[in-house]
Formats: structure tokens, C-alpha cells, sequence
């Protein structure tokens, strides 16, 4: 499917940083945005994008790709394949994989791998050695071998001057610190402490144990005068705490999943393993919180938290279940529903799912720029499917949306010029 | 009850999807049957040729020995699993376990088990149909059931009774099946106990949540009480027995503040002179061993009803 030349033909050409949002025509040449007009070249392919949306290529700043260590979960191969469908050009991969992502070896492993992706990989470096709290990695070489954020993702970072040393050692390398926000002594449990897990029968995890760390790092970020940005919100307060930090002027940004503003604790009823997650799917005023936030500008990003388990590790009793669901193929559908229901419109939708995760991560994307790398998705608002598990792209099925009607998805995923997936 | 009512129940896994027809029709069937365990020669053919599997992953002498009597009471043939035996503790999965056990063809598994929701887990992998018989922190349905026969048994209905449940409500499945049993048939519950082991959202599920001991006891037709644990997994809930006896143990005094017919009622086994006073354990107004009674005929008339409910 490799074509030099790419002719996007009467889409409508939503890009938010050249404040563009207009009907017309993309032109892309030697895997960069051209100028149309002029003379085609001899073989150029055209793509008919009428009653379609032509965006510049959506980023995911937090998956789980498992490889190297995991892979009959996800790979690289896999997971980037799962990211074209869903509309991705580009993911960054969280360093809980096995080893850890602490070191330059791991980092220049991960981009070797992903040479051969279907989208682009950003790894995110580990904050602390083997990701166990207790000393700092060598952000600096990680930096240098290519890491676009630091975070112990999957794990809260307990140790709170670890955690202001973090901020302030990777500020200096342009990187920011990503917080996975939970306070591990109130979060012992394996759902949302509310009345679903009362009659369930099932251990809670307060929305407490998200605000309370959250807040700390709002504090040390505040104190420090450096970035930090918040992973995977769940809570209405952390919504609020991280709303009226913005507006004292602390440097943090924060990201929600699609998850989050589209299910509740409700999803775990009959002990369905697939509504496991950590933090947990909330009540319905964090649900309705966290899509207020999405309006108002608190949140800077939706991410999926995509967090591929195989059948063994999901098929067993809920406790026992491990967290995390696969995000990236219905990640565009669910958001697309936002704008459906009037919380935010396409511009904004845009803005959180492309342009303000690489202004985040600090990448050159995000933008349909003259000149910028070829990194296009083609949404077709009304294209309707069911995600039935025959469809799943993911090596992993463990998602709670499978058998779901979805409305509008990626009809073409374009990655430096290259068609990375396409629907006709 | 409605004419042309009919069980169609082939799990019992909580009384959740019971409708109070359901519990009435289980509560008439659990009285019928209690007199075979008064006859001198106290068994009927009606399970004759069935084979019943306890499927025990978490000790328990009462309940499993109860099903099992209920069992041989109808002639069936009963076949114990329990975790000391069975395959969980050599590392297989639920599901391997449970396909196993299908696989000899049982006609009923009674399941208890440590964690919330294993029961329906199971119901996916077999055939034979599935008695919670308590699972983690969630349910425990054929207590709840027992406990609104004795407490129907004495006072001729169930609607508009006052219940109260004192003690650990948020680790107590009994508690959760009798909050959802005794609304469901009407009567009133309050609870009361240290706040610690007050769950969210109880009101939501129909329990009036009292601030005092005194508020929950005051005028009640039943006294119920469980049995309290001091932590779970570092979880510190209570200071001290002692305090927890001192504070909200049921002595005698307290029992007063209930009507004077009320009945004192727990699920067992006590810790006497901590949650309950050996008093009050052993007071005329205790139906604690009427309980265990009714479980036996309780237990008969579900292992009963899931059969005749096939298809
Ligand atoms: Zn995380």
C-alpha cells in the first residue's frame, strides 16, 4: 500500500494549530504535506475523503505495547497494527514492560522494534530504576536514545522527594513526568468503593486514593515551578484540583481515557473482568465530572491507558483478574460520541486526541503544517460498525465495549505518507 | 402468590434475582419438608439417583454439613470437595476445576468460595446447577432464606417487621443476602456498628443506617447480630474486642430495648461475650439453634426446587 504521492480529495481539513477548519484538499508528497495545486505527479493516488474529517494523525500518550517481555499479551507489531486501526499514527509506550524501560538499552530496543510498526512509538522512560521507587533512572540517556515523557506508570511513585527530584532532574532534559496518581494504602481494593461494590460484595477503592496523590503532585509541581502530568483521571475531585491548579498557574496537564467518560462502576455488575481497571471506572458524578473537564479545557488529552491481558489473566475470579483493558481501536468511536453529545467539538477533539499530546510530549506532530511529516487520519463521522471480538486488531481481547455499536471511525490511518490502515 | 406462579430458578446465586414469590414458594416448600427431620426414619426418595457435589474452597463445618444432611435427607448422593483436597491450593484455574467436576456429571454443585462472584464464574463452565453456599464478602443466600423462615416461623409474617443488624456489615454476606431478604419481603432494616464497618451506599440498597446502637434496637421484632473480626489485610477496623463488646455488644440490657417478644438472632458461630452475651445467646427470645434447624429444611427445599426447575 506504499504510495509516493497521496491526493486527500474534498475532506473537511480540521487542523487546530494552523487554525484551520475547511473543506478542501491534501496533498501529500515524499511522506510530507505538500502544496495542492499545481501539477499532480504521474502517481498519485486519490483518496475520496467527501463527508469525512481530515485531521492530522491522532497520538495515544499512554499504551501498553508489553513487548519486550510480555508479547503473548501484545508486541510492537501488534499493538501499533491495533493503533493504525483505531486511527493512531503515533503511541507512547509506558516502561512497565519486562525489563523495565530504564535504561538506553531498552529504550533503543523499543525504536528498533518499532521500525517496522504501523505507527510511530514514542517510549516513555522509566522515573526510577526497575520502576521501584528508590533511585532515579538515567533519564538523561534515555533521553538521548530517544524517551518523550518519564513515568513508573503502572505503579504510584510512594516516595514523595523521589517524586520532586524526578520533576526537577527531567525538566532539565525538556521531559515531563508522568504521574500514575494513587495513594497504595487506600487503594487495596478491585473496584470502585461505592454501591456497586457494596452489593457486589467486592473491595472498594475510594475516589480518595486518586485525589489525595494527585494533589501531591499538583503541590510539587506548584513548589518546584516544574511540569508533571497526570495520567489516566478518573475522580471529580482530581478533576477540580487539577482545574484550579491551572488556573494558580501550576505547569500540569492531565489526560482521561475514553473509559472514564463513557462507563461507570455499573459495568462491573455479574463480576465482568473486563470492566477492571486501575483507577477504577467511577460513579456516574466522576463520569459527568470528568466530561465537564473534557469541556472546559482542565483535561489536555484523552489517552487509552490501553492495557492488552490475555484471556488467562482475565478469564478468573475478579479479584484475581489482572487491571487494564484495550483502548486504541475504540478510543476515536467513544470520543466521537463526545462531539455527538455537544461536551466538546471537532476542533477540541482534535486538540485531545493529536495536537496537545505531542505539544505535551514535546513532538514534532500533531499538525497538517506545509512541510510536516505526512501523519494524516481520515474519520468518517457516520460510519457505523459493531466492535465484535472477530474484529479485534489487538492480540488481546479484554475490552468491555466488544459487541458495541460504534458511530464514526478511522477510514484512513496515514503514517509519513504511508497508508497504514484503510476501510473502503 | 399469584396463580400459575412457578420456580424457574436454576442457580441460586443471591437473593438479588429472587422476587418474594420466589422466597415465599422456597419458605412454604423449606416448611413442608422440615418434617422429615422430625420422622423416625427421616429420609424421602425425591433426590434419589442425584449426585451433589460440596464444592468448598474456604472451610466451613456448618453449612456444608447442613446441605449435606439435606442431601441424604432426600436420598441424593453427596460427594465432598473441600480446599484442603481440592485442586485450588496445586495452583489450577477455577475454570479447570470447574470443568473437571463437570465432567463427572453432577446434577448440583453447592459452592463456597473466598471471593465475591466465583459461583456465577461457575455457572459458565457447568452443566449442574449452582448453590452459592457464600461467596467472599457478597452473599450468602441460604442463610438469609433460613433466617426468614425462623423469623416467619415465629411471627407469622414478614412485612413490617423491624430488623435490626448490628456489627460488621461491610464484611458480612449474611448481612448483604438478609438486607436484601427482609426488604424484599417488606419488613424494615436498620443497622448499626462502628462506622468502620459501615459500607457505602447501604441506604441505597433499602437499610436505614442508625447513628446509635439504642436507634437500631428500640421497638425491634428481631435482634440480629454477627460475628466481628478485629482487621482484614491491614485494614485496622476495630480497636479491641473488649471495646467492641463494651461499645455495641448486645447484653441483655440492650436486648430490653427491643419489644419483649423480639427475637435474638446470629448467623454463627458466635463470639460470645463479644458481639453477642452468652445471656442473651441462651435467653428464651434466642432462635439461634432454630436457625440451624431451619437450614436443614431450608437447604432441602433449594436443592429440590433447582431440580425440578430444569428444563
Ligand atoms: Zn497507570
Amino acid at each position: 500500500m506504499n504510495t509516493k504521492s497521496l491526493l486527500i480529495r474534498n475532506g473537511r481539513i480540521i487542523d487546530p494549530a494552523n487554525r484551520v477548519d475547511q473543506q478542501g484538499d491534501l496533498l501529500v508528497q515524499d511522506g510530507c504535506i505538500a502544496e495542492p495545486g499545481g501539477t499532480l505527479p504521474a502517481d498519485v493516488r486519490e483518496i475520496d475523503a467527501a463527508g469525512c474529517w481530515v485531521v492530522p494523525g491522532l497520538i495515544d500518550m499512554h499504551v501498553h505495547l508489553r513487548e519486550p517481555g510480555e508479547e503473548y499479551k501484545e508486541d510492537i507489531l501488534s499493538g501499533t497494527r491495533a493503533a493504525a486501526a483505531g486511527g493512531f499514527t503515533g503511541v507512547a509506550c509506558m516502561p512497565n514492560t519486562k525489563p523495565v524501560n530504564d535504561c538506553r538499552a531498552v529504550t533503543l530496543m523499543i525504536l528498533q522494534l518499532a521500525v517496522k510498526g504501523d505507527a510511530r512509538v514514542y517510549p516513555v522512560g522509566a522515573i526510577s530504576k526497575n520502576s521501584d521507587g528508590t533511585s532515579l533512572a538515567e533519564i538523561g540517556e534515555m533521553r538521548q536514545a530517544g524517551i518523550v515523557a518519564v513515568s513508573d506508570d503502572g505503579l504510584p511513585v510512594r516516595d514523595s522527594q523521589l517524586m520532586r527530584r524526578a520533576m526537577e532532574y527531567s525538566d532539565d532534559f525538556g521531559l515531563v513526568v508522568i504521574s500514575h496518581s494513587e495513594e497504595p494504602s487506600l487503594s487495596q481494593g478491585v473496584m470502585n468503593e461505592g454501591v456497586v461494590s457494596t452489593r457486589l460484595g467486592l473491595r472498594g477503592i475510594p475516589t480518595a486514593a486518586e485525589s489525595i496523590m494527585v494533589y501531591r503532585e499538583i503541590a510539587l509541581a506548584e513548589y518546584t515551578g516544574k511540569r508533571v502530568h497526570i495520567a489516566h483521571v478518573s475522580t471529580a475531585m482530581s478533576t477540580d484540583l487539577i482545574r484550579s491548579a491551572k488556573a494558580r498557574g501550576v505547569r500540569v496537564t492531565a489526560e482521561t481515557t475514553p473509559h472514564y467518560f463513557t462507563l461507570t462502576d455499573e459495568a462491573v455488575e455479574g463480576y465482568n473482568t473486563n470492566a477492571k481497571m486501575n483507577p477504577p471506572l467511577r460513579a456516574e458524578e466522576d463520569r459527568q465530572a470528568i466530561r465537564l473537564g473534557l469541556s472546559d479545557g482542565t483535561f489536555d488529552a484523552i489517552a487509552t491507558d490501553h492495557a492488552p491481558h490475555s484471556i488467562l489473566e482475565k478469564e478468573v475470579e475478579f479479584d484475581l483478574a489482572m487491571n487494564g483493558i484495550i483502548g486504541l481501536e475504540t478510543s476515536l468511536p467513544l470520543s466521537l460520541a463526545l462531539v455527538r453529545d455537544g461536551v466538546i467539538d471537532e476542533k477540541r477533539l482534535v486538540e485531545l486526541m493529536s495536537l496537545n499530546p505531542a505539544t505535551i510530549l514535546g513532538l514534532k506532530a500533531g499538525t497538517l503544517s506545509l512541510g510536516a511529516v505526512a501523519d494524516i487520519t481520515v474519520i468518517n463521522p457516520d460510519r457505523a460498525f459493531c466492535y465484535s471480538e472477530d474484529q479485534v486488531v489487538s492480540k488481546s481481547k479484554n475490552s468491555p465495549f466488544l459487541g458495541w455499536n460504534l458511530l464514526g471511525r478511522a477510514v484512513y490511518t496515514i503514517m509519513g505518507g504511508r497508508i497504514t490502515h484503510e476501510i473502503r | 402468590m399469584a396463580t400459575g406462579y412457578q420456580f424457574f430458578h436454576r442457580h441460586i446465586l443471591d437473593i438479588g434475582h429472587l422476587s418474594a414469590d420466589d422466597i415465599d414458594h422456597i419458605l412454604n416448600t423449606a416448611e413442608s419438608l422440615k418434617e422429615i427431620s422430625d420422622r423416625s426414619i427421616k429420609k424421602v426418595p425425591t433426590l434419589r439417583g442425584k449426585t451433589i457435589v460440596n464444592l468448598f474452597f474456604e472451610p466451613s463445618t456448618r453449612t456444608r454439613l447442613s446441605f449435606e444432611i439435606a442431601a441424604k435427607r432426600m436420598s441424593g448422593d453427596t460427594f465432598n470437595i473441600s480446599a484442603s483436597t481440592s485442586s485450588a491450593t496445586k495452583g489450577e484455574t477455577l475454570i479447570d476445576t470447574a470443568r473437571n467436576i463437570q465432567a463427572m456429571r453432577p446434577d448440583i454443585i453447592i459452592m463456597r468460595h473466598s471471593f465475591s462472584g466465583a459461583p456465577y464464574m461457575l455457572t459458565k463452565y457447568v452443566d449442574a446447577a449452582v448453590i452459592n453456599a457464600g461467596d467472599g464478602t457478597h452473599e450468602h443466600p441460604s442463610q438469609a432464606l433460613l433466617d426468614l423462615m425462623t423469623v416467619r416461623e415465629h411471627k407469622g409474617l414478614l412485612a413490617n417487621l423491624k430488623v435490626a443488624i448490628i456489627g460488621d456489615i461491610a464484611h458480612s454476606r449474611v448481612a448483604h443476602s438478609n438486607i436484601s431478604g427482609f426488604t424484599k419481603m417488606g419488613a424494615q432494616v436498620f443497622v448499626h456498628g462502628p462506622s468502620t464497618f459501615i459500607p457505602v451506599g447501604l441506604s441505597q440498597l433499602g437499610a436505614t443506617v442508625c447513628s446509635s446502637l439504642r436507634e437500631a434496637v428500640q421497638d425491634a421484632d428481631v435482634v440480629m447480630t454477627l460475628r466481628i473480626q478485629k482487621e482484614r489485610q491491614n485494614d485496622p477496623l476495630l480497636p479491641s474486642f473488649r471495646e467492641y463488646a463494651e461499645q455495641y455488644g448486645i447484653t441483655s440490657e440492650r436486648a430490653s430495648w427491643a419489644k419483649p417478644d423480639a427475637l435474638i438472632m446470629h448467623p454463627g458461630p458466635i463470639n460470645r461475650g463479644i458481639e453477642l452475651m452468652p445471656d442473651v445467646a441462651d435467653s428464651s427470645q434466642s432462635v439461634i439453634l432454630d436457625q440451624v434447624t431451619n437450614g436443614v429444611a431450608v437447604r432441602m427445599a433449594l436443592l429440590y426446587l433447582v431440580l425440578s426447575s430444569e428444563v
